[in-house]
């Protein structure tokens, strides 16, 4: 179960903060197209060289969607992605981290062995 | 990437809201039926959340049986199916509101040492939580 959650100030005009249908075709392109039904550790190549834990999942589909939610027409921006894996696991991304903590540059956990399941 | 793993747990215990500071009529007062002296139980519902770097070689912020192991053993056998107020050596002098028993916890689970505990929060029943993240922690989580 995927939920996204998108911040910023109602448009004026449509009092919204994005475009729900919007949003919607922004999922099913970049998500749903791409990770439904798909055996993760091969056939999504934004995992390739990655272990498909929940959490580097959760931090590419935030790579998907930042830009394209960003871009939209007002000021709603992505404030959070949650990747449930199970009903008592997940995990949030809130995006990249401030510079200087020590985290990589592009945030994600590469492995050149498989294996660890959870 | 900020990233944070939630985990969540579950366990059973009784407990009785009275305030050794206050009269009886006042313990009344305040807590109504839960002041009746035989106390009364709740289903509690912990939620553990942890932060930091993914680590390169797992793909993962923490390991989760290691996680399980920790709050198995700090929080669930010490708790579950226990009366809080006589059980746990906390609550002798302390009311054991959901406030102070979600404090206990990220007490007991903040030295975990896999990762770095970001909050606990603490359903006592499915309409009322409480959430807590340490006295310092910022404005990091």
């Amino acid at each position: 179960m995927l939920e996204v959650t998108v911040g910023g100030e109602p448009d004026p005009a449509t009092g919204m903060v994005l475009d729900l249908k919007q949003l919607k075709e922004i999922l099913e392109r970049e998500v749903m197209e791409r990770m439904d039904h798909r055996f993760l550790n091969y056939e999504v190549p934004e995992l390739a060289g990655q272990i498909p834990t929940c959490e580097n999942i959760a931090a590419v589909i935030w790579r998907l969607l930042d830009p394209k939610i960003n871009s939209q027409a007002g000021g709603g921006r992505l404030a959070r992605v949650r990747l449930w894996e199970t009903p008592d696991l997940y995990v949030d991304c809130y995006g990249p981290r401030e510079a200087g903590d020590g985290d990589r540059a592009d945030g994600a956990g590469r492995a050149g062995k498989d294996g660890l399941a959870r | 990437m900020k990233l944070e793993l939630t985990r969540r747990y579950a366990f059973s215990a009784s407990h009785r809201l009275h305030s050794a500071a206050l009269a009886d009529a006042e313990n009344q007062r305040i807590y109504g039926k839960c002041n009746n002296p035989f106390g009364h139980g709740h289903n509690y519902v912990v939620e553990v959340t942890v932060t930091g770097a993914i680590d390169p070689a797992t793909g993962m912020i923490a390991n989760l049986s290691e996680l399980d192991a920790y709050v198995t053993q700090e929080v669930l056998e010490p708790f579950d199916h226990t009366y809080l107020n006589k059980d746990v050596a906390a609550f002798r002098a302390l009311v054991p509101t959901t406030e102070n028993l979600c404090i206990e916890i990220f007490e007991r689970l903040k030295k975990f040492p896999g990762a770095r505990l970001a909050r606990i929060r603490l359903e006592e029943t499915g309409r009322n939580s409480f959430t807590y993240a340490g006295e310092s922690n910022g404005s990091g989580t």
